[in-house]
């Protein structure tokens, strides 16, 4: 991005001001990257405690039927995304993707049955070209983006508490419900959801009011504002895939271990199998295997092992496996964490692998994901 | 007296001996260091060379050499611990000691008021 770019804001940037935020271009906005509390301390916070988050620059899009059925929002969307959503039922969320005709991944997405039409999120960087394209193939359907809505995220242990102060109904919430809620008179959709391997919630209301919602959960004693940079190293402990590092259209689903997100009426020999692009591949893939896997990957050594660092088979760097695409310090496992792709054959947990790091081979050891155990409430 | 580079190091010289570290507006700008690789005792450093390696949870970068010498001693506090950087970089936080080659060179190196002013 050049510097004239006029970077956007979220409608809590003015808070994120107020809270002494260092703030970085991020997808066309200008972002809270951390707090003067710093990345190490909001991450662990996030895990011990609640984390607010500003995650307004993703997408809210709405997709209606012209009909008005559920039904027919369900079947188009099922055109684009190998997810089951005509057996989503009403109030319960997936995550899905968008595949091209490669196969390969164009975003991915959360998706909602909102009882007479879905609601989607969508990444930040990828949703004008995900509104086109929905907007170009969804016949029959109207796909608004929500533009006067913001979006936050509550996460961890105590998020359901700082969110029963505001809305007693959330305790009754599992894991991927969405549910309509009234936040002191503040009109709320609140999914049990998030992206941090973490209970916790998002919270999507108006764009007026984010600020008033916002401020009231940073009033709960535990609850502290969390910036992009530990919003990475949570997902990433999480074994959460980023889109642009981890999944793109180079990736296809079953590469990036994400088949657990293709449910049985979409596979071969199910009531709707196939029919999204891409799927003579993805569905090959799934019965077949692949050549290379996304896999979790723990450097022996305290020295992070960033994206892009490239993967050997062996200390001299002779035989090139792959790449990593995305590594950090993991402040919960207290040692870096990564992920990456390789052949299949080295994809076993336990697999003694190299990486480059500085003209050095590092050991690394390949390992399930995630690397934290996940405290979702199902 | 301290002694600083545009590159965001500290000296402080005592003896022909330089110690070198980052200076605090660095480590604030680094935010939470998480691993730190430092020179071998013994290694002939250059003036702008690479010396040492620092990692935030967000990103590496290098530390230069500010100027020629050998290195003589590092510490290994802040390999252990690197959060000792952020919470004193220009005290505990030291990263190596530099014999220096040419004692005199240190004079070029801004003062105190140059470098705050460098980064005012």
């Amino acid at each position: 991005m050049d510097d004239q770019t006029v970077l956007k804001t979220t409608p809590l940037h003015a808070l994120h001001l107020s809270l002494g935020a260092r703030m970085v271009p991020f997808a066309g906005y200008d972002m809270p990257v951390q707090y003067p509390a710093g990345v190490l301390k909001e991450h662990l916070h996030t895990r011990t405690a609640a984390g607010l988050f500003d995650v307004s620059h993703m997408g809210q899009v709405v997709i209606r039927a012209k009909s008005g059925a559920y039904e027919d929002a369900a079947l188009a969307l099922e055109t684009l995304v190998p997810v089951d959503i005509l057996g989503l039922k009403p109030g319960r969320q997936r995550y899905g993707f968008f595949t091209d005709d490669n196969g390969g991944i164009l975003d991915d997405l959360m998706i909602t049955n909102r009882g007479d039409h879905l609601f989607v999120v969508v990444n930040a960087s990828c949703k004008d070209a995900d509104l086109a394209h929905m907007q170009a193939h969804l016949a029959g359907c109207d796909v608004t983006l929500l533009e006067d809505r913001a979006l936050l995220a509550l996460q961890g242990p105590r998020a359901e508490g700082a969110l029963a102060a505001l809305w007693p109904d959330v305790t009754s919430m599992k894991f991927m419900d969405v549910r309509d809620a009234s936040l002191h008179d503040v009109d709320g959709i609140i999914s049990r959801s998030g992206y941090s391997g973490e209970d916790g919630f998002e919270i999507s209301v108006p764009a007026d009011q984010a600020e008033q919602i916002a401020s009231a959960l940073l009033e709960d004693l535990h609850c502290q504002p969390i910036g992009l940079g530990a919003r990475d190293s949570l997902r990433l402990e999480a074994g959460l895939c980023l889109y642009g590092n981890d999944i793109d259209t180079t990736t296809s689903p079953i590469e990036a271990a994400l088949e657990w997100a293709i449910q049985k009426p979409r596979r071969l020999g199910g009531a709707r199998a196939g029919g999204f692009p891409g799927a003579g591949r993805i569905l090959g893939e799934l019965a077949n295997g692949t050549s290379r896997r996304r896999i979790g990957l723990k450097p022996e050594g305290k020295a992070p092992v960033r994206a892009h660092a490239k993967l050997y088979a062996d200390a001299e760097g002779r035989t090139e496996l792959g790449e990593v695409t995305s590594g950090t310090f993991g402040p919960s496992v207290e040692g870096p964490v990564a992920m990456g792709y390789v052949p299949t054959r080295f994809a076993e947990p336990g697999c003694q692998i190299f990486a480059e790091v500085r003209g050095k081979y590092l050991p690394l050891t390949v390992s399930a994901l995630p690397f934290i155990t996940p405290t979702y409430k199902r | 007296m301290l002694k600083f580079t545009a590159e965001h190091e500290w000296l402080k010289l005592e003896d022909g001996v330089a110690t070198v570290g980052i200076t605090s507006h660095a480590a604030e700008q680094l935010g939470d260091l998480v691993f730190v690789e430092l020179p071998e005792v013994g290694s002939q450093l250059t003036k702008d060379g690479n010396a040492a390696t620092v990692e935030s949870v967000k990103a590496a970068s290098d530390v230069y050499c500010p100027l020629d010498g050998e290195v003589t001693e590092v510490n290994q506090a802040i390999v252990d611990d690197p959060s000792i950087v952020n919470s004193d970089p220009q005290g505990k936080g030291w990263f190596f000691k530099l014999k220096l080659k040419n004692v005199p060179d240190a004079d070029a190196l801004m003062d105190e008021a140059a470098y705050q002013e460098l980064i005012a």
